[in-house]
């Protein structure tokens, strides 16, 4: 513990800052479109579309053929393994298509949950085994950043220490590889919003699985300044009696980011969850009107909340390919605004108004 | 770990961020004027003065009969316990003196270092014994913060894991009972500047011990926006054979804060260690010119590099006591200066925006 050997050299250091700092450049987030087979499924049956290798392929072109402004609101995509490998209409594979966008490229290296025994069915993730050399072969595949999603629950017993000191460790050491071989990893640490638990208990459990997840970073000396954070909003369960406007959310979420976060991690972005589209471009704006000192970039890494309406208008035809991208775009430009406090959803009021509904409450 | 038992009320959360804002705002620190009775027996042996407890009052009344100059200069005074109870020549208590200024009274509270067994002569601090009726009764005696020193060393061995951890849990174990008092508990795990280690070696350390420091905070459930931190500035040894600038000492400090310090801590005041005065105010003016963005308050807590000049004016005789106060306001002054990054004494001026190079920050 008392002598550095250096991982990094200062050039490796570098091209991991920039590439963070060029996916959450000021007004850019993250489109999150790797999911995987199985989840894809679960998204193609509410439209009645079948779960055909082809059917995933045509709806990722539908995205990644967007407009080329889209890339004045998406910084970076996370691929699924299948959609690296696949071409757009135009016979281009996806990664060239995104990066003539000046798009990062990225790509979901984890394999999934596994159980933790002894606990009430908490889990951790894997993916380590032959990582190094995956990664190696997804950077010379054109991926400049890597995802990782670990998951813990909220109940009476949960999320237990092992789980919490688990999770952190299996992050820390994904986070380490993926440097070493030039990806920026983004650090992924999910708290299911399922549960009665009200807004200060999520936040309360946020904060001691951030501290966690940062203690183990720098056990594993990780280089904060090119890595990325992708947790949560706090927010309360879904079975909730209470209902918690955005600006309490976004205060409970940017305390406790600021309680666990280094400044040197350059950005922060979001995951949707369970959160509507709208819920998620409200809470993000909100967030980034919150009137304490945010040394991060706070933007999105959003799947479900930037593709439910351009899957809804698709529905599986041909025909509805321009209005479901035009559904896309809409969502991707709304993100954009929210990820800098500029959002106005018609009928809401202005930014004055909405800045007095922040107490400058300490209870959070 | 799932639940969370509320250790502070809302009234009291704003107390603690409110003295904690106070302490450090815009162009003030602290003056560290708690020696101990055997650190002040080296300070006036220096100055041929005898170590009575007469001495000892005469010398701090010195500083704290300076005039409402310093009150743009010194947010908050830490004293030792003895001082706590003095009074001037006129009569009027030490404490009456200083909250007269608007300057806060803080308080040491730790008993000193005991040695860890089966280390290399690393140390933890103790004086947690009945340290919650001591606070109780600090508060009513007028005190508003408090103190407490751990200290660590640099060597081929040391610091040690073990004192690191240990350190790390009696400085949060200190800080949640100031908390439950009213008092804000000032964290200082001092990593001593001596040895032949470079500024890599330091900075690296200064790492690892900020983030135990920050874990064990979480663990122990303290409220960051009540605290404050005295940390070392990053320095390479004593005997180091690499002289480093300011700006080099003021990346690596910054890198070393932005990579461990929540942005939730109030301000970060730092130790003057073994540098001399001016050392000490051309470090903290170039690390509050630092480019890196810095999301708290960086000032000073300083002891020998406030006291120094005074203390050689003063040389135990009546006559030389306005001259020492003298002293005593202008070094005040230069530090409140170095604290705005506006300090322009010595061969260091800041008033031409950018003619320094703070180099590139991949190489921290």
């Amino acid at each position: 513990m008392t002598h550095q050997f250096p991982s990094l050299s200062p050039e490796q250091k570098k091209e991991l800052s920039d590439i963070a700092q060029r996916i959450v450049a000021p007004g850019k987030g993250i489109l999150a479109a790797d999911e995987s087979t199985g989840t894809m499924g679960k998204r193609l049956e509410k439209i009645k579309v079948e779960n055909s290798e082809e059917n995933r392929r045509y709806f990722r072109d539908l995205l990644f053929s967007t407009d080329p402004s889209i890339s004045n609101c998406v910084g970076g995509i996370i691929f699924f393994h299948e959609t690296l490998y696949q071409k757009s209409d135009s016979g281009k594979f996806f990664p060239q298509v995104i990066k003539e966008k000046g798009i990062v490229v990225g790509i979901k290296v984890d394999k999934g949950t596994a159980v933790l025994n002894g606990t009430d069915e908490e889990t951790t993730t894997q993916g380590l085994d032959g990582l190094s050399e995956r990664c190696a072969q997804y950077k010379k595949d054109g991926c400049d950043f890597a995802k990782w999603r670990c998951v813990l629950k909220i109940s009476d017993s949960c999320p237990t220490s092992v789980a919490i000191a688990e999770n952190a460790n299996v992050l820390a050491r994904y986070a380490s590889i993926c440097q070493q071989n030039g990806l920026v990893p983004i650090v992924e640490p999910e708290i299911l919003p399922d549960g009665t638990h009200d807004l200060l208990r999520c936040q309360y459990v946020t904060e001691k699985v951030l501290a966690a997840v940062y203690k183990a970073l720098s056990d594993h000396h990780v280089y904060l300044e090119g890595t990325l954070l992708k947790p949560n909003m706090v927010t309360a369960g879904q079975s909730c009696a209470k209902k918690f406007t955005p600006q309490e959310v976004a205060m409970a979420t940017v305390t406790a980011l600021r309680r666990t976060v280094p400044a040197s991690v350059p950005g922060i972005c979001f995951l949707s969850g369970g959160q509507s589209e709208e819920e998620a471009s409200l809470n993000l704006n909100a967030i980034n009107q919150v009137p304490l000192n945010r040394p991060w970039k706070l933007s999105f890494s959003y799947g479900r909340a930037l593709q439910a309406s351009a899957l809804a208008a698709w529905q599986g035809k041909t025909a509805n390919k321009a209005a479901a991208q035009e559904a896309f775009c809409s969502r991707a430009k709304i993100n954009g605004l929210a990820s800098k406090g500029e959002y106005k959803a018609s009928g809401s009021a202005d930014q004055a108004s909405m800045k007095s509904l922040f107490s400058a409450s300490y209870i959070y | 770990m799932t639940h969370q038992s509320p250790t502070l009320s809302e009234a009291q959360k704003r107390e603690l961020h409110e003295t904690a804002l106070r302490i450090v705002s815009p162009g003030k620190g602290i003056l560290a004027a708690d020696e101990s009775v055997g650190s002040m027996a080296k300070r006036l042996a220096q100055v041929g003065v005898e170590n009575t407890e007469e001495n000892r009052r005469q010398y701090r009344q010195i500083l704290f009969s300076a005039d409402d100059r310093v009150s743009g200069y010194i947010g908050g005074i830490i004293l030792f316990h003895e001082t706590l109870y003095q009074n001037s020549d006129a009569g009027i208590p030490f404490v009456k003196m200083i909250r007269d200024r608007g300057i806060l009274v803080g308080i040491k509270v730790d008993k000193g270092v005991v040695p860890l067994a089966g280390t290399f002569g690393e140390t933890t601090t103790q004086g947690l014994d009945g340290l919650s009726d001591r606070c109780a009764q600090y508060k009513k005696d007028g005190a508003v913060f408090a103190k407490w020193r751990c200290v660590l060393k640099v060597s081929e061995t040391n610091p040690s894991t073990l004192a690191i951890t240990e350190n790390a849990n009696v400085l949060a174990r200190y800080s949640s009972i100031c908390q439950q008092h009213g008092i804000v508990p000032i964290i200082e795990p001092e990593i001593l500047p001596d040895g032949d280690h470079d500024l890599k070696r330091s900075q690296y350390i200064t790492e690892k011990v900020l983030t135990a420091v920050y874990k064990a905070m979480s663990d122990h459930h303290v409220y960051l926006e009540g605290t404050l931190l005295k940390p070392n500035m990053v320095t390479s040894g004593h005997s180091c054979s690499t002289k480093y600038g300011p700006e080099e000492v003021a990346m690596a400090t910054v890198t070393a804060l932005r990579r461990t310090v929540p942005p939730a801590v109030t301000g970060v005041a730092f130790l003057s260690g073994g540098q001399s005065e001016e050392e000490a105010t051309v470090h903290l003016n170039a690390i509050n010119n630092c480019p890196l963005a810095k999301p708290w308050i960086l000032s000073f807590s300083f002891g020998r590099a406030l006291q120094a000049s005074a203390l050689r004016a003063w040389r135990g005789h009546k006559e030389n006591e306005k001259g020492a106060t003298e002293q005593f306001i202008k070094k005040a002054e230069a530090n409140s200066l170095a604290s705005q990054g506006k300090y322009t004494g010595g061969d260091n001026n800041y008033t031409d925006a950018g003619q320094r190079s703070y180099g590139s920050c991949y190489a921290y």
